[in-house]
């Protein structure tokens, strides 16, 4: 609910095993929220919605356990350095520091991985956020504007790791202003306008003929 | 994860942060010092009252500084929305609940021996009885940084955290200040009789203090 109005209505949506879905849409349309709904940080005050098969408004707990999300912010401690910060998310999501470390060289932080987060720029948090986020294994991705602060290098990582998720049986929910960028990777697209699907979802083609 | 193992986690996770930032070290300790400072100045006036005001001055000091450090440790899981990084890792809240109030407890330990050998040296004090100082800081700590971890997280996302804390905090504490206030006063007048009953109830507020945050901590974390 954003005050009185509701955030989402009718906001009607399957996503299938392995797709690439693109979430687009002006300011305000809902995609942060549908983001964080999916993720099970925002309670769902009505309809329904199943994350990899579990029921939110039953189980959201569970449903967390095989998703991440990187969002606006980076759930990170400005204290911490980029290790503490990745093997403390990791350890507390039952993994390991093996997959910590693996995340860790996946986005190429290791030249600063004992600089703490608070010194850290955009782009090097933004990448952060996404090892953490690859530590954890997800079968369901949730990107909210994850070019933004990335440089050249950074964009292409997270396109590697976007493309691969697919073959590793994770499925991506990406919400983006990037279009151009987005629309390289998404293999459907779905327009939010006002909390609602608003156009009829598409197939992106050149991720249709990849 | 098992609950301890989560806990250990988080405490670890807290302590290595303040240790890192140094806001414990910095500003809550002299905080400390100062109240016990300006408290021996505003009362030296009178040299017997000092020594007997002693124990509910040291408690008074402690729930202010505690204050400081309970939202300190809240303050910490609101930046980046650290928070919610917590919600999503799939930690049991009873997990974050034990490991928040662990290093609180950490932080507060090490700050009541800080203090308490300026109140002994500066208000000139005698103590006689260890064992139950000990005992009572231990049990008084406990249900200090407990209820203190209960109350943070309920505040914890509110803009206006840093009021609201006192506001809960407080009168919910009001057992640890007089539990501990009467046991110290007992134990500095050599009266292990009189102290134990107190300690007994600072026990008994820990321990509902702890049970209940288990309980409760987890579905604060989502709500608040």
């Amino acid at each position: 609910m954003l005050g009185r109005f509701p955030a989402l209505a009718g906001a009607d949506l399957d996503v299938e095993t392995g797709e690439i879905l693109l979430l687009s849409g002006p300011n305000g349309a809902g995609k942060t929220t549908l983001l964080r709904l999916c993720a099970g940080l925002l309670p769902l005050r009505a309809g329904r919605a199943e994350v990899l098969g579990i029921d939110l408004a039953r189980d959201r707990k569970r449903a967390r356990a095989s998703l991440a999300l990187v969002g606006h912010e980076t759930f990170c401690y400005d204290d911490l350095t980029v290790v503490e910060n990745l093997r403390f998310a990791a350890r507390a999501s039952g993994h390991t520091d093996a997959d910590a470390d693996a995340a860790l060289e996946r986005v190429g932080l290791r030249r600063v991985a004992d600089v703490t987060h608070g010194r850290l720029s955009q782009g090097q948090r933004r990448r952060l956020a996404l090892a953490i986020a690859l530590a954890r294994r997800p079968a369901l991705l949730l990107l909210d504007e994850p070019h933004a602060g990335l440089d050249e290098q950074g964009r292409a990582i997270l396109e590697d790791v976007v493309r691969a998720a697919p073959a590793q049986g994770c499925t991506v929910l990406l919400a983006s202003h990037e279009l151009d960028l987005a629309r390289r990777l998404a293999t459907r697209e779905v327009r939010l306008v006002a909390g609602r699907v608003h156009a009829a979802p598409r197939v992106s083609a050149e991720a249709a003929h990849a | 994860m098992t609950l301890m193992r989560g806990a250990l986690l988080v405490a670890g996770k807290d302590l290595r942060i303040e240790t890192r930032s140094r806001v414990a070290l910095q500003q809550i300790l002299p905080f400390g010092g100062i109240v016990v400072v300006l408290f021996a100045f505003a009362l030296d006036a009178d040299h017997t009252l000092l020594p007997r005001a002693a124990p509910g001055l040291f408690w008074a000091a402690v729930l202010l500084a505690a204050l400081l450090a309970v939202g300190r440790s809240f303050g910490v899981e609101e930046a980046n929305r650290a928070r919610d990084g917590l919600r999503l890792s799939g930690l049991d809240g009873g997990s974050v609940f034990l490991g928040k109030a662990a290093a609180i407890a950490v932080e507060l330990f090490l700050l009541e021996i800080v203090l308490g050998v300026v109140v002994v040296v500066l208000y000139d004090v005698a103590l006689h009885d260890a064992l139950i100082l000990c005992c009572a800081a231990l049990a008084a700590t406990i249900g200090l940084a407990a209820t203190g971890t209960v109350y943070g997280v309920l505040a914890g996302g509110l803009r206006a955290r840093e009021t609201l804390i006192p506001l809960l905090v407080l009168p919910a504490v009001t057992p640890v200040m007089l539990g501990g206030t009467r046991a110290f006063q007992a134990a500095i007048d050599g009266a292990p009789h009189d102290a134990w009953p107190w300690v007994q109830l600072l026990t008994a507020f820990a321990v509902l203090a702890v049970a209940a945050g288990v309980v409760v901590f987890g579905p604060l974390l989502e709500e608040a």
